[in-house]
């Protein structure tokens, strides 16, 4: 009798569950295409970042992305820690790490000096990602009124986010539909909310030089291979620990699996006597 | 059923206590001896995950306000940072977040139990009745705390929601000003918002006390919906055998809870939250989160003047009263049968209506157009019907079947049923 209330309630549930999900992303769809699935390896429960990945995809940022959208959550140091792009495990201090300092020290931070007068210097692994503008205003003047958003939780902040913004980059060049009117100075493209966006193609084939490294042994820099690249530095740059959290997670639901069992051979050697 | 205590101090020490303040004593009677129906089944665990919840809400909520700045420029910033930087933090946030949501999970099903068995019936009426103060209080806390990562549903929401307060003839835009302090959500709504949902929990917490209180004087109700007469032969104490039973359901609900955290902490929630709150930029789809979609359509179900009440107030008249009205329910349900179990045409009405819940649900996710807002009205209409037509209806036409004279009659049966099905006649075999 339980078992029959508990699974036609369950169903009625489980097909109300379909018909808001199914439908609210019907509508998040609209006249926006569905985003190309981006098959990262850090999908799933068990997917994890691949580290050659996450370094190409920095480096994508760093020379590309870079010049117009900021990442203002994230410091140098954050490269260096546990699971990140440049983590290594003889510098548990990130800020030890001879990489991160390098890429710090390519930056020039505006700061004051013990007297209190602006100084330039290079830059550490303690200071923030260098923004490109000096505030939104200025941002939003040098790109025609659209401010390039900061990408620090951009996978977050985005229905699907990884597959998006993969489609995103990927998603120029497309037949204009008839009808669709593209202002002057933007462009065409299906998986932006409205078609139109502020932002040109940018990572046409060989825009970048890869590193020939062994990790990168067969990686081409087409536009396919450096979005996918660079969403994986993003995804990791919206939820850094991520991996961290599957890996305990994945602790914590084997012990919770455990002692609900012998909590249910509690449970009925407690209750075998009793008739109920 | 409380009844006598049968608490015997055995240490000194106790018994020196017991004379001042027999604590000891309080916590025997409620967590130990206290006599609990033997026939409980699994839908009656939800008090106790729910006060569990409670508790994981609280410790999780100190530790996370610890590191949260209050402050319209630095709040979004401080909950990453929280995620970011604060050791564990990710997990502290992503258990609060998600908890909340694992929270109303378990209050409806909680709600709509008490429903279905007909826990709301004389003598509990006043437990029932605390029950929805604590609902109508997480209501509020849940929007609150939903404000505080300052993202762009944080704002968002906020503001509509703040918006129907305005609609209130009269005194409206001055009890709008008065709350928000200010002309719009801002800095100082961001403040008292913080202050009340640090304050609100506790005050659950109190009803809390008072709820269990109301629930053991008369004791608990039971799926046959029949009291308890003889304490000894349909009764158990509470501890070891409904203490055992409810950590066991407690750590399946913490498996379902730790899959979101660990595998899917965003799911529930809305991704336009981590857009930082821009005052200048409203998203095209402004939704509340999902346990809050029900009554949401419910406000926006009502678009058309009645009389001198417009529709916007027609809506808040309608969201406020879909949840006061729970408040009289005990008195509008007509039956004397309590149990659902032994009323089979209410029973497919409950159905119904939990059904219609979830459609409304729907319709709140959903933009107020057509058909959604035509959708949305009909599942309101439905929804008041069923307090005010057909619960009170159903009590006096309906024929229910015989219930069993006492738990240990119904336990007998069903155990008879079991070992020797032919002969146990399907009149006395509840049908569900």
């Amino acid at each position: 009798m339980k078992v029959s209330l508990m699974r036609r309630f369950s169903l009625a549930c489980a097909v109300l569950l379909v018909a808001v999900t199914g439908s609210g992303l019907a509508f998040a769809a609209g006249e926006t295409k569905a985003p190309r699935p981006v098959e990262g390896s850090w999908e799933g429960p068990l997917g994890r970042f691949d580290q050659a990945q996450l370094q190409r995809g920095f480096q994508v940022y760093k020379e590309v992305c870079s010049s117009c959208h900021s990442m203002n959550l994230l410091h140098y140091r954050n490269l260096g820690d546990e699971h990140a792009p440049f983590a290594d495990p003889k510098y548990p201090n990130p800020n030890d790490n001879p990489v991160i300092k390098a890429i710090a020290a390519e930056y020039t931070i505006n700061a004051s000096d013990p007297d209190g007068n602006t100084e330039e210097r290079p830059g550490l692994p303690s200071d923030k990602f260098v923004s490109p503008w000096e505030n939104r205003a200025q941002g939003q003047a040098a790109n025609g009124g659209a401010y390039p958003p900061d990408l620090s939780v951009i996978v977050k902040a985005r229905h699907n986010g990884a597959s998006y913004v993969y489609s995103l980059l990927t998603g120029y060049n497309k037949p204009v539909p008839a009808g669709k009117v593209v202002p002057e100075g933007k462009y065409y493209n299906p998986y932006m909310p409205g078609g139109v966006i502020a932002m040109s193609e940018q990572l046409a084939d060989g825009r970048i030089d890869y590193a020939d490294t062994p990790a990168n042994k067969g990686i081409k820099n087409t536009e396919e291979q450096m979005s996918k690249d660079v969403v994986a530095f993003l995804s990791w740059a919206s939820d850094p620990h991520q991996t961290a959290r599957k890996s305990t997670g994945l602790g914590v639901m084997a012990f919770l699996l455990i002692l609900a069992t012998f909590l249910w051979f509690s449970y009925k050697s407690v209750w075998r006597n009793v008739e109920h | 059923m409380s009844g006598p205590s049968t608490y015997v101090p055995k240490s000194g020490f106790e018994k020196w206590l017991d004379t001042r303040l027999p604590v000891v004593r309080f916590m025997n009677d409620t967590l130990v001896d206290f006599p609990t129906p033997k026939n409980l089944n699994y839908w009656y665990t939800f008090g106790g995950i729910l006060a569990l919840c409670l508790g994981l809400q609280i410790v999780t909520g100190i530790i996370l306000a610890m590191h949260y700045v209050p402050n319209t420029a630095l709040a979004f910033d401080s909950v990453e940072r929280i995620m970011r930087d604060v050791n564990g933090g990710w997990l502290i946030r992503y258990m609060h977040s998600n908890g909340a949501s694992m929270f109303f999970l378990a209050v409806y099903i909680h709600i709509f139990r008490g429903l279905y068995y007909g826990s709301y019936k004389a003598p509990r009426e006043i437990l029932w009745g605390l029950g929805v103060i604590i609902f109508l209080l997480m209501i509020i806390t849940a929007f609150m705390g939903y404000v505080l990562p300052w993202g762009q549903m944080s704002l968002w929401g906020a503001t509509v929601i703040t918006n129907i307060v305005g609609a209130v003839p009269f005194v409206g835009e001055s009890i709008k000003i008065w709350l928000l302090g200010g002309p719009a959500v801002d800095n100082a709504t961001l403040n008292r918002f913080f202050s009340l949902h640090y304050l609100l929990p506790f005050v659950i917490a109190g009803v809390v006390i008072l709820h269990i209180w109301a629930l053991h004087v008369p004791g608990n109700n039971n799926p046959t919906g029949v009291e308890v007469q003889d304490v000894k032969k349909e009764t158990l104490p509470f501890h070891p055998y409904y203490t055992i039973k409810d950590a066991f359901a407690m750590c399946v609900f913490m498996l379902i809870f730790a899959g979101f955290v660990f595998y899917g902490p965003n799911t529930l929630g809305h991704p336009d939250n981590y857009i930082p709150a821009n005052n200048q930029v409203t998203p095209s789809h402004i939704v509340p989160e999902w346990y809050l979609l029900p009554f949401y359509a419910i406000l926006r179900a009502i678009t058309f003047d009645i009389l001198i009440i417009d529709a916007k107030f027609g809506g808040v008249i309608a969201m406020g009263g879909a949840i006061l009205i729970l408040f009289a329910l005990p008195w509008l349900d007509s039956s004397k049968v309590k149990s659902m179990r032994y009323r089979p045409v209410a029973r497919m009405w409950w159905f119904a209506f939990v059904l219609n819940f979830l459609m409304l649900a729907v319709c709140g996710a959903m933009p107020a157009e057509p058909p959604w807002t035509a959708i949305s009205l009909i599942c309101t209409i439905f929804y008041f019907a069923y307090f005010l037509v057909v619960l009170p209806v159903l009590g006096v036409i309906e024929k229910p079947l015989t219930p069993p004279a006492s738990i240990a009659d119904s336990i007998f049966q069903a155990s008879a049923a079991h070992k020797k099905p032919s002969q146990v006649s399907p009149s006395a075999v509840p049908a569900e």
